[in-house]
């Protein structure tokens, strides 16, 4: 598999890096983990002019808590999530999915911004961070802005970046209440991407629900947020009623289609069965039975 | 030295000696042909069609011929120029090498660049202009056998439908009476997925022909060197003292490399006009959509039976989908293979097989995907037709094959289809799996885990091959006898090289060879070494594909070392100023009877042989064997799966796999065993997820490796292996063939299991890849 000609670039600074690529054009590319654009230039699906290669650039690869929030940054690569001590403590349902992601060598390569910026709709990321509130940095000449990424996932493969913006960090509101979450992913194979995969994220106060957030992988043509089901389970009593119901009103929103993982009936079915059964271990998590 | 003792040191049959080959391949020290660099090599890539089924209006090829680097371009047309547009195909059709008048599958080869380098070769191909009329493409066989399907093969004389065979085997009349007698036919409609052999390396050739001496020497990917050398004589008209086919390092086959396809003869062509060495490899995507498929057959079985549940006739409907070309690799009196192996394990008084080909506008291929010649579909059938005729009758599953077996005393045994099995003990096997998986235990387990509401199941598969062409008399590849052969020759120091007709593609030949030469000789196997793949250098040899190595050339291996032996013997003889018959052999060493301190090793006849060898004898200690087996070998076992399905999302988990096998004697139990975990492993991916599937255009989906899914150590299950040994009555070691028996036997194995979760519901089949998707909605159909 050979890939048409390109040039490439590697900068050592993130100013470097924006210049490059605001220089570029609009068909200059950010290489983070390659774990996405690589195959599709062997392809030939993808034939940018210039590769801008961020993984030179220092401090972008730290995990970090800040001021109630888990910075995450462009470098951080699934693998780092995977052994990550504070994620683990403190966001079950993105230590939940990271090991979930594909194979252990594209965990070790991909990035969780990379994923982000890439939009696939069957991407994982993209579901925990929708469930999770999460917002990205973005970098260009003209300045930084952070976008929620509920306004980042626009279409398949489409975000709200411009051609010449770097994502440099994904920020994750750390949950101040008892809280639990978890992501649950049917795959045919490891390394597969998801048939269909689900996070949720708990919140609780004073014995019901506070916030809940679920979201949907490989179920619409973005990462689908399951409005209704949050809707009626914030305030809720938690329990099986209520996570029967999230089911239900999840599998509504989802927007699947028929392909060779299966019929949309079947997928919607899934969202239904993962989504009790993501809200029931969530719950578990944030201790509120046992 | 007790005999015992002797055996032991050299490290012969029976021994798991590491693999010598897998120094190399460790340390990354193979030679792949694609690591084949020769000086001014030039590199050819393809341009393959977009479409389906389409008339070709024009091919214009003016800009790539000016751009960067190109030093040639090829199409249909110029090969037509040297009689290279068509190649026979090894089931007796042609196939086109690049389409001239119509493309008939999508991926199908229509031109090439042959370029300065591989990257350069490739920008090319896009500029290349062809303009098609589309036709309506075929993608369903049995749409394509109706009367008024478009004509794809229209560049036949005298053809008129898509039908490229119709074949049958054992006897209509018996079976029809045999089904007028039954209480219970049980019935099963079911696709057996085209899915694809996928070796780690890819197919490609290094095609090196000099202009001046006009030797061609290719350096390619093949599992058959010797029949490629042959067939190209042919096919390019090339002398075949001319040819020399030399086979590196083959990183994987399993069928895949057996046929010859466009790229090999486009390559040669290419190096033949251009006077310079020129490479072609596929790229993974390449591989998948347009080399050797395998399956693809669309069966129809029906089983008949008392209601106690004995076998009385089988019958068997079936339409396999070949393609655009009918290019399966099999013995030329078989159309559908040996798939008349379907009445299996069992003693079937009667069957009938109907078979019917038809082409359609997908990649041709129908390879024996680690299998003797489509002998994993009928073990399929048969095993899916056993369980699916338990549950009816209501009888267990282990049952109803123990009832039906044909029994130890009747081996020879003579099926209804006319093979004449050679020996087997099928009960001891089950008996085996059954007590080492805890079958009585299992079951109970699966009563308390239904009263829960959880899914378990238990597949069995007693299965049975027919493996190791020929004889020469039934078998043959294009006219091609199938034996084989091995060239022994001992060196003045005790060292022996062992020239052999088959071809490894890491199955262990190196080892698996010098250990039968240790043990018929006595020379340890370090210092035998193996050689393969050169067609200038060894015997001539019809190549390992259908586990024929050890059935046809490991034979050969040993019969050679016994004619050896008995000039050894000769020798030893006149050293030791005794008769022969007054020496005792004693794995590499003769000693005087009553005697046993005055002897002489095998090193000390070696040395003589060219020192100081007796009046009237040859020279030397060489030889050459062309070993045509009486009869085929007829490894069989049983495999047991435990499956849990989860209701809420059809998917399934493998929780045990126990495999009983029996190959007759193990030459290396180490590489058996390897052997059986692979196809296994492959078993496992076939029943789970492998499959290429076409839209309604006949666009190919499952052309990489996301789509096309092989599993991988993560998924693959743990496996529980252990043997039977039934030694073949006819070969000379009582060895089998053992290399796809795991490959044939298991997917019928995972799916049983899969059913016996779902049998109380209702369920009776669900065809593979059994994807949880399936598994969802036969529960929710069942239970409706
Ligand atoms: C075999 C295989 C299986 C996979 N399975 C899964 C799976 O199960 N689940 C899953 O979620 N993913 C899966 N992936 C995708 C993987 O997670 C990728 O790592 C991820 O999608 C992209 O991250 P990356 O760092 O590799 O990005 P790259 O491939 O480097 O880039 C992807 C895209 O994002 C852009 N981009 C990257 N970083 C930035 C940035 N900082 N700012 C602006 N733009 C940027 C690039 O320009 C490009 O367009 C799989 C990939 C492979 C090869």
């Amino acid at each position: 598999m050979y890939p048409a000609r390109f040039d490439y670039v590697a900068p050592r600074s993130l100013e470097d890096a924006v210049e490059a690529l605001a220089g570029g054009g609009d068909d200059a590319k950010v290489l983070a983990g390659g774990q996405s654009l690589i195959p599709l230039m062997k392809l030939r699906f993808a034939e940018p002019s210039l590769l801008v290669d961020i993984n030179r650039i220092p401090g972008l690869d730290g995990i970090a808590e800040d001021g109630g929030r888990l910075r995450i940054g462009a470098l951080v690569r699934h693998n780092d999530v995977v052994g990550s001590r504070l994620v683990a403590d403190r966001l079950p349902v993105m230590a939940a999915a990271a090991p979930l992601i594909s194979d252990p060598l594209v965990r070790n390569l991909g990035t969780v911004c990379g994923s982000l910026c890439h939009a696939d709709p069957a991407g994982d990321w993209g579901s925990v961070m929708l469930a999770l509130g999460a917002e990205v940095v973005a970098r260009s000449p003209s300045g930084e802005r952070t976008i929620p990424v509920s306004e980042l996932l626009v279409d398949t493969f489409t975000t709200s970046l411009a051609p010449d913006e770097i994502v440099t960090e994904v920020r994750v509101p750390l949950p101040q209440r008892r809280s639990g979450g978890h992501y649950l992913k049917l795959e045919r194979k490891v390394g597969d991407f998801a048939t269909v995969g689900v996070a949720v994220q708990l919140e609780l106060d004073d014995g019901r629900i506070g916030r809940a957030g679920i979201a949907l992988t490989a179920v619409g043509p973005r990462n689908v947020t399951a409005t209704e089901a949050e809707r009626v389970l914030a305030g809720a009593e938690p329990g099986p009623d209520a996570f029967a119901e999230a089911g239900r009103l999840a599998a509504d929103a989802a927007e699947p289609v028929d392909d060779v993982r299966g019929s949309a009936r079947y997928k919607r079915a899934v969202v239904q069965t993962f989504v009790e059964r993501a809200l029931t271990r969530a719950h578990e998590i944030a201790g509120g039975s046992r | 030295m007790a005999v015992a003792e002797q055996e032991r040191t050299v490290r012969g049959i029976g021994h798991s000696l590491r693999r010598h080959e897998d120094d190399r391949f460790i340390r990354g020290k193979g030679t792949y042909v694609d690591d084949i660099v020769l000086p001014g090599m030039l590199h050819m890539a393809i341009l393959r069609s977009p479409l389906a089924h389409a008339r070709i209006v024009s091919i214009d090829t003016s800009k790539a011929q000016a751009a960067e680097g190109v030093v040639a371009v090829i199409t249909g047309a110029d090969l037509a120029a040297h009689n290279l547009a068509w190649m026979p195909t090894l089931s007796g059709d042609t196939q086109a090498v690049f389409a001239t008048d119509k493309v008939r599958f999508q991926g199908q080869e229509v031109a090439a660049v042959v370029a300065e380098d591989p990257y350069l070769a490739r920008d090319a191909l896009q500029l290349i202009d062809v303009e098609y009329d589309p036709l309506p493409a075929l993608v369903d066989p049995h749409k394509a056998l109706e009367p008024d399907a478009v004509l794809i093969r229209d560049d036949k004389e005298g053809q008129t439908d898509n039908r490229c065979y119709h074949w049958e085997a054992g006897d209509p009349r018996a079976t029809d009476e045999a089904f007028a007698r039954a209480d219970v036919v049980v019935t099963l409609d079911t696709h057996y997925p085209r899915c694809h052999p996928s070796p780690m390396e890819t197919c490609g050739i290094v095609a090196d022909v000099n202009q001046a001496t006009g030797q061609a020497t290719l350096h390619m990917t093949s599992q058959a060197p010797h029949a490629h050398r042959t067939l190209f004589a042919m096919v390019a008209g090339l002398p075949e003292q001319n040819i020399r086919i030399k086979t590196p390092d083959i990183g994987g086959g399993f069928g895949n490399k057996v046929p010859i396809y466009p790229g090999y003869v486009a390559a040669t062509a290419a190096s033949l006009l251009l006077g310079r060495p020129v490479k072609w490899i596929e790229d993974r995507s390449e591989n998948l959509i347009s080399t050797g498929f395998a399956r693809d057959f669309h069966m129809h079985g029906e089983l008949a039976l008392t209601r106690d549940g004995e076998m009385l006739g089988l019958r068997v409907r079936l339409v396999s989908d070949n393609g655009a070309f009918y290019a399966d690799a099999q013995p030329s009196k078989c159309r559908a293979g040996l798939f008349h192996i379907v009445t299996g394990s069992y003693a079937l008084p009667a069957a009938h097989v109907v078979a019917d080909g038809a082409y359609t506008n997908k990649a041709p291929g129908g390879v024996a995907y680690r299998c003797s010649f489509r002998v994993t579909e009928a073990s399929f059938l048969i095993e899916r037709l056993v369980h699916n005729a338990a549950i009816e009758l209501g009888l267990d599953p282990a049952e109803l094959r123990r009832r039906n077996f044909i029994r130890p005393e009747q081996f020879p045994y003579t099926s209804a289809t006319g093979f004449v099995y050679d020996s087997g003990n099928y009960e001891a096997a089950l008996d085996l799996a059954l007590q080492q998986v805890g079958y009585d235990d299992l079951r109970e387990e699966q009563r308390r885990a239904r009263a829960e509401g959880r899914l378990l199941g238990i597949g069995i598969a007693s299965f049975t091959e027919v493996v190791g062409a020929g004889n020469h008399k039934d078998y043959d590849i294009a006219g091609i006898k199938m034996f084989d052969s091995a060239e022994l020759r001992v060196h003045p120091t005790g060292k022996a090289i062992l020239k052999i007709g088959v071809q490894t593609q890491g199955q262990g030949h190196e080892t698996t060879f010098a250990q039968i030469v240790a043990s018929e000789l006595g020379i340890p196997p370090e210092d035998v070494l193996v050689q393969y793949g050169d067609t200038d250098n060894v015997p001539y040899g019809l190549g390992t594909y259908a586990s024929r190595s050890t059935p046809t050339a490991g034979a050969a291996t040993a019969v050679i070392s016994r004619k050896l032996r008995d000039k050894a013997r000769q020798i030893a003889a006149h050293l030791l100023e005794v008769s022969e018959e007054d020496l005792e052999w004693d794995t590499g060493r003769f000693s005087v009877k009553g005697a046993p301190d005055r002897a002489v090793t095998i090193q000390d006849v070696a040395l003589a042989a060219y020192t100081n060898m007796p009046e009237g004898l040859e020279a030397g200690l060489e030889g050459v064997h062309y070993y045509d087996p009486p009869n085929m070998t007829f490894p069989f076992g049983t495999y047991v799966v435990v499956v849990e399905v989860d209701p809420g999302t059809g998917d399934w988990k493998v929780l045990r796999v126990v495999a009983v096998d029996d190959c007759g004697v193990r030459i290396n139990p180490m590489i058996v065993e390897g052997q059986i975990h692979g196809g296994l492993a492959e078993g496992f991916g076939i029943a789970k997820m492998e499959l290429i599937t076409f839209d309604e255009d006949g666009n190919c989906i499952g052309s990489n490796f996301t789509d096309y899914l092989l599993p991988t150590s993560w998924e693959t299950p743990n496996f529980e292996c252990f043997a039977t040994v039934t030694p073949s009555p006819h070969h000379p070691l009582g060895a089998k063939g053992v290399g796809e028996s795991a490959t044939v036997g298991s997917p019928a194995a995972y799916v049983n299991a899969v059913i016996d979760a779902l049998g109380h519901l209702g369920v009776r089949n669900i065809d593979m890849p059994v994807t949880s998707a399936k598994v969802w909605e036969a529960i929710q159909q069942a239970s409706r």
